[in-house]
């Protein structure tokens, strides 16, 4: 079926370009004025919670988990969009400063492109306008080799599959497709000429045909231009399909990560072994499904944050291991478990898998 | 026996800037006990057929073909026949339970509500029956006294799904029933529909953009393209071995994990699905296709036979009549 | 199977707009406006009510205009006999006269200019410090949301009338006095109705974008928050014309206008105080009240036309 399709090859793992170390982002609750004069705190929701991943050069990094873990934060802190309560960010070795002027020469580097390509774009301005509204808010008036705008912004939406460029000018986001709506996204984007993007669910929006075109862009621009990427998303297929490496996100936490052909295929977590699980496929009949909600993030349990939920406690398993009192009661990070390979499960030192 | 059937159903909306075809003769059967998977994307008229089986339409949309439930042509129905067989016959299971519940009735009540309407129960013993639904679908009873806003997606989505059982239909319509939720939720309620629907023998037309779900859920499938039914045939043939173009540019955003024809090489389909008014002549599909002919933009095909059950209306069906075909 | 199909242009592309030769911000910007008038006088020109009311506003501003060549010194009203004095309408004087001999008609056509001028600009006051205020408290949130909404809050529930005489008697009762009350009074609606529509253009994903762009909330602001809430405050400005010359209109008629300024509202306030009614001069009275109903009316329609366009939830499908 897709035997005339070349494969992107898989790059070597390069030098680190975001580092993120300890990050903790906190959402303050709110209490109405009522609850709080009957003497209701407000909770605090922890929805980054201890979270340290490193984005290599021209990599592609998916930070996947199901809604409320926290990947959609820790995206936006990586923007700059968000500041954390704790922890630091690094780009290229230098710490993310606090202050949103001196952030800006940090965001040429690293852009953004959304899950909604229609929201994302304003509906009052022409694709043009869209698209150089980046070079304007840097004031870049020509290019590194001389060229106008004009040529920065043809060069930028050529590049992101919309050909030829002056053709979509004068258009409005509203008389293009979803599809083309998210080239425009990518191609704002990518006239600064970033070293990374972000890329906050790209295709879940998208109707599913059209995905593909938008994923094997991203590929090419990381094979053609070196830029990183850090793909969120709730589907794992679509990181079988482009992720070189895969986060797993459970309740603000990096649960594991490693290699896509590792994770996601010998995972070591229980919680990764679970969404991989619930994956639609012919003939699934009987796999075992998570009981209740993805739990709140005001209310982390303690001991192993995935515990409540977790099959190897609940089938009896981890107390005929003799790990359960240390799933309830310890709490825990990353460990190595094979090169490039971490998770933060108990049943790691046993050499056990989930 | 059939519970359903769609005989070259059309469905044309009328609007200020013209007639819009959005289903354009689809024809399909489903049995007691059979689950019948409609897949497509924006624009292709599957929910519009939804509407259609229950005439849910306004009355300016035009509706043209047969529809038969339960032996009845919905089309030919009294609006007091018409009434009585919707939710009796056949009920929806919608997608977004957060706009389809009222916010602020109590899910009990809006149970016994479609219950008493069809005056299947005085209120009494629809209250007792609320209770057992709410206990079929996974939920403890005593939420029979909540507001919507206090249960969560899938929980929304199950009282749905009591809603839609509670009186006794022959047939269930789930249009996108969980394309909204997380997919833990998701596999929840993908479970208790196919366990409910074997344990009651219900027929159910699953619609859903989402590929993977239905051949996981239905036992047949069929792909609707552009207000028509371009492959259709059992749900495992259909998605592993596709016939149609565009059924292979679908099945290949759903892919398998493992499968390393999939590794690093996402595919996807350029332009867009076709405006309604404005539809490609012969194969609506012909300037996307990567495997287009020169006859295909004058030939408009049939669901022709294309082997292992399926029928497929494209020039590469076996069955479809030998024409000469020059690839350009 | 593909592995990049270069998408092919929209087959609906709207309207198709020249490419200029050379291309630069300057002329995207102008081709844009251009395009946008354009479209929004498409709509405004098929609906009746919104041409009705701009037909008689291009009347009276005609009027208005005419008026700054015909009446140079005819109105003095130190005069005491300009002319037949009370006289009924007649072809010389079509609606009469007043107690000073004065043709009313020319006190009408001397009042368009006066009352236009007052209620458009008072109406502009308001609107710029109500969309100022609205701007800021939407999109900074916080305390200087709560300070400025209650301060807005305040404005809002004044008595606007009792502090207009006040300010009045204080500093005398001529036109720009009268200009800045009603200015400085009536933009707490403005301002509640601009922040509404800050905030929820604020949460939209382009102003995320614009941020993570690099822009500055200075940009932010100008780029994309005004030029989508702009449609919003111009519907409400119009409306707000009418309020002000109706109130202009109230305050000349409770003697606070200035009558060497003869707008219709002191054209109306020196008919009935000096009896108009028990004399049974209808046209003294009725000419400058009709126009002032006229007037109000078509601004209000105007008004409501392009909350038609401009707002899509009142849009008919």
């Amino acid at each position: 079926m897709t035997d005339t399709i070349p494969e992107t090859p898989a790059p070597q793992l390069g030098t680190p370009v975001i580092e993120v170390e300890h990050l903790e982002v906190n959402f303050k609750g709110r209490v109405g004025l009522v609850s709080g004069l009957m003497g209701h705190k407000s909770v605090d929701a922890k929805a980054v919670d201890d979270v340290s991943l490193t984005i290599h050069e021209g990599e592609v990094l998916a930070l996947a988990g199901e809604s409320g873990c926290g990947k959609t934060t820790t995206a936006r802190a990586i923007m700059g969009l968000i500041r954390p309560e704790k922890g630091s960010i690094r780009f290229k070795g230098k710490a993310l400063p606090r202050s949103t002027t001196s952030l800006r020469p940090y965001r040429r580097q690293v852009q953004m492109v959304f899950q909604d390509p229609t929201a994302a774009l304003n509906p009052r301005q022409t694709i043009y306008e869209i698209v150089a509204e980046g070079l304007r808010i840097h004031n870049v008036n020509e290019g590194p080799n001389g060229e106008s705008e004009e040529e920065l912004v043809a060069r930028a939406l050529s590049r992101a599959g919309m050909r030829p460029p002056e053709r979509f000018y004068l258009l409005y986001p509203h008389e293009l497709s979803g599809g083309q709506r998210q080239r425009v996204v990518i191609a704002g984007a990518l006239v600064l000429d970033p070293s990374v993007i972000v890329a906050d669910e790209p295709v879940s929006n998208l109707d599913a045909s059209v995905r593909g075109e938008i994923l094997a862009l991203l590929m090419k621009l990381r094979e053609e231009l070196r830029i990183s990427i850090l793909i969120v998303t709730h589907d794992l297929g679509l990181a079988w399909t482009v992720a070189d490496r895969v986060a797993v996100m459970y309740l603000g936490r990096v649960v594991e990560i490693g290699p896509a052909e590792d994770v996601l295929q010998k995972p070591k977590h229980p919680y990764t072994k679970a969404l991989l699980n619930v994956v639609p496929e012919a003939g699934g009949e009987d796999r075992p499904i998570l009981h209740g909600e993805p739990p709140d993030p005001t209310r982390i349990p303690g001991g192993c944050r995935f515990h409540p939920r977790c099959p190897v406690v609940a089938s009896g398993r981890a107390e005929a291991l003799g790990i359960l009192e240390r799933c309830n009661e310890q709490d825990l990070m990353l460990e190595t478990a094979s090169p490039d390979h971490e998770v933060a499960c108990h049943l790691l030192p046993l050499g056990e898998d989930p | 026996m059939s519970v359903l059937s769609v005989d070259d159903l059309r469905v044309t909306y009328s609007t200020k800037g013209g007639d819009v075809p959005a289903v354009r003769g689809v024809s399909f059967e489903i049995d007691k006990g059979e689950v019948l998977g409609l897949a497509g994307e924006s624009g292709c008229g599957k929910s519009t057929i939804a509407g259609a089986i229950l005439r849910l339409h306004s009355p300016t949309t035009k509706i043209e073909g047969q529809i038969t439930l339960d032996g009845k042509d919905i089309l030919d129905l009294s609006p007091g026949k018409l009434r009585a067989a919707r939710w009796t016959g056949a009920s929806i299971v919608f997608q977004g339970a957060l706009h389809a519940l009222n916010p602020v009735q109590k899910i009990g009540d809006q149970i016994v509500e479609a219950i008493t309407v069809h005056r299947m129960a005085d209120e009494r013993e629809a209250h007792v029956r609320a209770g057992a639904l709410l206990e079929q679908v996974g939920l403890p009873p005593r939420r029979i006294d909540d507001y919507p806003h206090e249960l969560s997606g899938g929980q929304k989505q199950r009282v749905m799904i009591a809603m839609a059982l509670a009186c006794n239909p022959s047939l269930i319509i789930a249009d996108e029933p969980t394309t909204a939720l997380d997919v833990m939720v998701q596999a929840q309620v993908l479970k208790l529909l196919r366990s409910l629907q074997h344990d009651l023998g219900l027929a159910m037309l699953f619609i859903t953009h989402d590929l993977s779900v239905l051949v996981e859920v239905s036992d047949d499938l069929a792909v609707m393209y552009a207000g028509k039914i371009v492959e259709e045939g059992p749900a495992n043939e259909v998605f592993h071995t596709p016939v149609h173009p565009y059924t292979k540019a679908l099945a290949a955003a759903f892919p398998e994990i493992g499968d390393d024809r999939f590794r690093r090489r996402p595919s996807g389909l350029g332009g867009d699905p076709p405006d309604p008014q404005q539809i490609p002549s012969g194969c609506p599909f012909h300037p996307r296709c990567a495997e287009v002919t020169q006859v295909c933009p004058e030939l408009v095909p049939e669901l022709w036979d294309a082997g292992s059950g399926r029928f497929a209306a494209c020039v590469h069906a076996t069955g479809a009549p030998s024409l000469q075909t020059t690839n350009p | 199977m593909k592995t990049e199909t270069e998408p092919i242009a929209p087959s609906t592309t709207g309207t198709e707009v020249a490419l200029p030769k050379r291309l630069s911000p300057r002329k995207i910007r102008r081709a844009r406006r251009r395009k946008a008038l354009s479209r929004f006088w498409s709509q405004f020109r098929v609906n009746k009510m919104g041409m009705f009311g701009l037909a008689i506003i291009i009347f009276f501003f005609g009027m208005a205009i005419f008026s700054i060549f015909a009446n140079k010194g005819r109105l003095d009203p130190t005069i005491t006999t300009n002319g037949p004095i009370l006289a009924s309408p007649s072809w010389a004087y079509p609606f009469g006269t007043n107690l000073q001999g004065i043709s009313v008609l020319s006190l009408v056509v001397e009042g368009s200019r006066i009352s236009l001028f007052v209620g458009l600009t008072a109406a502009f006051i308001s609107m710029v410090i109500g969309s100022a205020i609205g701007i800021w408290a939407g999109y900074r949130s916080g305390y200087s949301d709560i300070i400025l909404m209650r301060t807005t809050d305040v404005f809002l529930v004044l008595p606007w009338l009792a502090l207009a005489i006040v300010l009045a008697a204080v500093f005398g009762a001529n036109m720009w006095v009268i200009i800045l009350i009603i200015g400085l009074t009536s933009w707490a609606g403005t301002a509640r109705l601009v922040r509404a529509q800050v905030l929820s253009v604020k949460e939209r994903t382009y102003i995320e974008r614009s941020r993570a762009l690099g822009g500055s909330d200075w940009h932010v602001v100008t780029r994309h928050v005004l030029p989508n809430v702009m449609p919003v405050i111009f519907a409400n400005t119009i409306l707000t014309i009418a309020i002000a010359i109706l109130s202009e209109s109230a305050l000349a008629f409770l003697g606070l206008g200035n009558p060497l300024e003869p707008s219709w509202g002191t054209t109306i306030e020196d008919a009935f105080r000096n009896g108009a009614l028990t004399l049974g001069k209808w046209a003294w009275l009725m000419a400058p009240s009709t126009c002032i109903v006229l007037v109000v009316l078509a601004f209000t329609m105007v008004g409501f036309a392009m909350d038609e366009i401009v707002n899509p939830r009142i849009r008919e499908r």
